[in-house]
């Protein structure tokens, strides 16, 4: 069951990933869910060609009293979801803290320079060793691996919202993100896109 | 049906400041709406053009900016409301017509959106608009927060059209690109009739031409546009988005606008600072409200600006505490000036977190930790940065590849003037660090004409230009025309990708449909670059053989101007999405790897990321996910290992 309300005023989220991943859709749709239970929702994000292939992430600041700064401040993130592993330690760094709640796809996506053989990408078992020393409960799915199951690799991001909708940090039920998806999406996509909300709720089980 | 037509009053959405804009226009009756495509401010249009229909709106791309001005203009003069939107570097484009249009004045609103980037996150530089507001000697609005962008549309529109001129309102990439609760206004009848009132007396602004042309005689124009404004300053002491919240008596007064506001409110949130420090947040940001903020300047004795780019909130305050000394006593100033706050780049609330904590350090002390232990104990080894590149299967790529070859060979230390698109990549090992010089739209061939002309200085290094088909029409045609003219002799190179592909392929004048997917005529790059005197030649980049010839036979073709069409859409383009010409794959046996003396050209130098270099088992594969199929590399391979089959349809 999902909490009621915020343990924080203004809480807040970040959805990341590189560019390409559907980063948006997640963000919007999981801002949409709460804007319509009466939250002031404040999304930051930024995008552009010059963000394809790159980093990417969207700040979701959610609050009972107003709309809030697009960015969050350092080490101020409540929520980390990545579509991306590297991404999701880039952003931890940076916002996140020792209460962090963190949610990661394990799938690789490989920076040009890692392409190119001049940086290493690092291994997924130290990574989520690094991650587990700081945050033990952090949760590492292979979301791309369901989605890739559903028929296509961009339904992770929303494979991650069901996953994040297990964790039970955020004020939204399956039922707000039919509503939500119904609205972003054309209606015969509706019921894949519900199918991968459900495999990512199994899945952070 | 796009909810931004929505009529319930009242009703709340979550929208993007882009958006919520939109919805202010359409509440505000809007009738026209032009502007040329460019981020963060793309959108708009974009958006406008689907309600389209349903609104009874005129909406157009533009050629480029000023024409979208002209555009807007047209039916402001005959009684319309008309919106042009713009990212910053368009403002530049537009300003020639726009500093005739301040001084002829409007009739029907209309209203001028630029979108500022500060930080250049999605740019080639980091600009600012407000500036033109004090050049033009218009009125500025700069909306706080997501409701704002909405609700100070109408307002601009009912102020333009109370001072017969056009106002300005700009918002950032990260008010036009972030998203809030708006909620909304009622939305006006569609029926609007246009009719060009001309035929009265020469300066009558109700029926008279309407003329920017004073002729030895200021006072008859900008006299008046100058009453204009002084009209806007008394309108702007009123203003209701002017806001403040604080104490009455502040220790400190931070005076902000846009959404600064946002990042000034959580910084003092996050210090406890909220019974010390008062936030003055404009959103008349010129001419200011000289009332209204010397009254606020009398309550404090210390003062921070949080601005981005250029400190003109900062400046412009400052003449009023100067003016105004006698009365409200000396005052201390922090900001960009005095380094509280850097001059470069966008600001977020860690920075006015740390101008705070520089002027209260007690209250710094008690607030949390910015950067909690820990999580920066992370060895940074665990995230390799992500740089930039061309997409998988994109025509950029091979074009560069084809044309970085042909000046090698060449051996003249012949370069590349570049501009402004996704091939301004161009410039770093992506675009095989080809391109020497990168400035405005269309500037590329623009430099290339005088580099050409440097032959009689002994210069005798091949000149090329690089531009897309968009800014082809937007700025490169005047450069061409003056190269054929004075016999300049450079290759132009056109990158035609089939449409504005940057910023989400809006059609362009060479585009066989219009914003609204309508049927429209599609000019003919080749044809006009014929006409217009240059040998032109078409080439497909993905083939790497025939582009190479034609390439090396431009650039050996003697006198003038001449132009290669580099034709192939864009991999992220609606027609190629998810489309695989060929599957690519590397055949494991024929890959010598580090042994085959290539130095792994195909992975570290054509650094497609749909190649990957397998560190294990030290050969190149295709990363099928990845790979968009255009084949390419399959030509650039050596040793003839990566092997491409046609796939069937």
């Amino acid at each position: 069951m999902n909490p009621k309300a915020l343990v924080r005023d203004p809480f807040s989220v970040i959805v990341t990933g590189v560019g390409g991943q559907g980063n948006v859709l997640a963000s919007r749709l999981l801002g949409d869910m709460l804007a319509a239970k009466g939250y002031f929702v404040t999304i930051g994000e930024t995008f552009g060609a010059s963000q394809r292939g790159g980093s990417v992430m969207s700040h979701i600041r959610v609050s009972r009293e107003s709309a809030w700064s697009p960015q969050i401040p350092r080490g101020k993130a409540d929520v980390i979801v990545s579509l991306e592993p590297v991404e999701a330690v880039r952003v931890l760094r940076e916002y996140g803290n020792p209460g962090v709640v963190f949610l990661s796809n394990t799938r690789p996506i490989y920076p040009v320079g890692v392409i190119r053989g001049e940086l290493e990408y690092p291994s997924l078992d130290a990574l989520r060793e690094a991650v587990a020393r700081i945050l033990p409960g952090a949760r590492f799915i292979d979301g791309t691996e369901q989605a890739i199951a559903l028929g296509n690799a961009i339904l992770t991001n929303i494979v991650m919202l069901g996953a994040l909708n297990r964790l039970a940090v955020l004020p939204f039920e399956r039922e707000d993100f039919r509503q939500a998806v119904g609205r972003r999406v054309a209606s015969k996509q509706v019921p894949v896109n519900l199918m991968a909300f459900d495999k990512g709720y199994g899945l952070a089980g | 049906m796009s909810f931004l037509i929505d009529e319930g009053r009242n009703i709340q959405h979550l929208l993007m400041g882009n958006e919520a804009i939109v919805r202010g226009a359409l509440e505000a009756g809007v009738n026209v709406a032009a502007g040329y495509p460019g981020t963060p401010s793309s959108e708009i249009i974009e958006t406008l053009s689907k309600v389209a229909r349903d609104r009874n709106l005129y909406v157009e791309w533009s050629t480029n900016e000023k024409v979208a001005v002209e555009v807007a203009a047209a039916a402001s003069f005959a009684g319309l409301r008309s919106l042009c939107v713009m990212k910053q570097n368009g403002v530049n484009v537009a300003s020639d017509f726009l500093l005739h249009l301040a001084s002829s004045g409007t009739r029907g609103g209309m209203v001028l959106v630029t979108c500022d980037d500060p930080g250049a996150l999605s740019s080639v530089n980091e600009g600012e608009s407000r500036l033109f507001a004090q050049i033009l000697e218009i009125p500025l609005l700069e909306p706080g927060d997501f409701q704002e962008a909405k609700d100070i549309i109408p307002w601009a529109f009912a102020l333009s059209e109370k001072i017969r001129n056009v106002v300005m309102v700009r918002s950032v990439t990260r008010l036009s690109h972030g998203s809030g609760n708006v909620r909304f206004g009622s939305l006006p009848g569609t029926s609007a009739r246009a009719e060009f009132v001309c035929h009265g007396p020469l300066l009558d602004p109700e029926t008279g031409p309407i003329i920017s042309m004073i002729l030895a005689a200021p006072e008859l124009q900008h006299g008046p546009q100058q009453e204009k404004l002084k009209k806007a300053a008394e309108i702007f002491e009123t203003c209701p988005f002017n806001t403040y919240q604080g104490p009455d008596e502040p220790e400190l007064l931070i005076v902000t606008a846009s959404i600064c506001s946002l990042y000034s409110r959580e910084a003092v949130r996050i210090l406890g600072l909220e019974d010390r420090v008062g936030i003055l947040k404009l959103a008349a940001t010129w001419p200011l409200p000289e009332r209204l903020v010397k009254k606020h300047l009398a309550a404090a004795k210390r003062i921070l600006f949080v601005e981005e780019v250029v400190p003109t909130l900062e400046d412009h305050v400052k003449v009023i505490a100067a003016e105004a000394a006698g009365e409200i006593g000396a005052k201390t100033f922090y900001g960009k000036k005095s380094g509280h706050l850097p001059s470069v780049g966008e600001l977020n609330p860690d920075l006015v977190l740390d101008a705070l904590a520089r002027i209260f350090p007690a209250a710094a002390g008690t607030g949390p930790a910015a950067s909690p232990g820990g999580v920066k104990d992370i060895p940074q080894r665990f995230t390799p940065a992500r740089g930039m590149t061309f997409c998988p299967g994109c025509p950029h790529r091979a074009s560069y590849w084809s044309i970085h070859n042909a000046l090698a060979l060449d051996g003249r230390g012949g370069f590349v003037c570049g501009d402004i698109g996704c091939y301004v990549m161009g410039t770093l090992p992506a675009g095989f660090s080809t391109v020497k010089t990168l400035h405005c739209m269309g500037s590329g061939s623009g430099v290339a004409s005088g580099f050409g002309k440097l032959r009689s200085f002994g210069m005798d290094q091949p000149v090329v230009a690089v531009c897309g088909d968009s800014t082809f029409f937007h700025a490169a045609m005047p450069a061409l025309a003056n190269a054929i003219h004075q016999r300049s002799p450079f290759t132009m190179i056109l990158l035609d990708n089939r449409g504005t592909a940057m910023t989400g392929f809006q059609p362009h004048p060479g585009s066989p449909t219009n914003v609204l997917g309508e049927e429209a005529p599609a000019l003919d790059m080749e044809k006009i670059c014929r006409s217009m005197g240059a040998k032109v030649e078409t080439s497909d980049p993905f083939d790497l053989v025939k582009t190479r010839e034609k390439l090396n036979r431009l650039l050996e073709y003697g006198e003038g101007a001449k132009v290669l069409i580099l034709r192939q859409a864009c991999a992220l383009s609606p027609e190629k999405r998810g489309q695989r010409k060929y599957e690519v794959s590397v055949d494991a046996e024929r890959c010598r790897g580090e042994n085959c003396g290539c130095s792994r050209l195909c992975t570290r130098i054509f650094g497609c990321p749909g190649l990957v270099w397998d560190r294990e088992k030290e050969v190149s594969r295709i990363d099928e996910m990845i790979c968009a199929g255009c084949g390419v590399c399959a030509d650039i391979c050596p040793a003839g290992a990566i092997v491409r089959k046609e796939v069937a349809r």
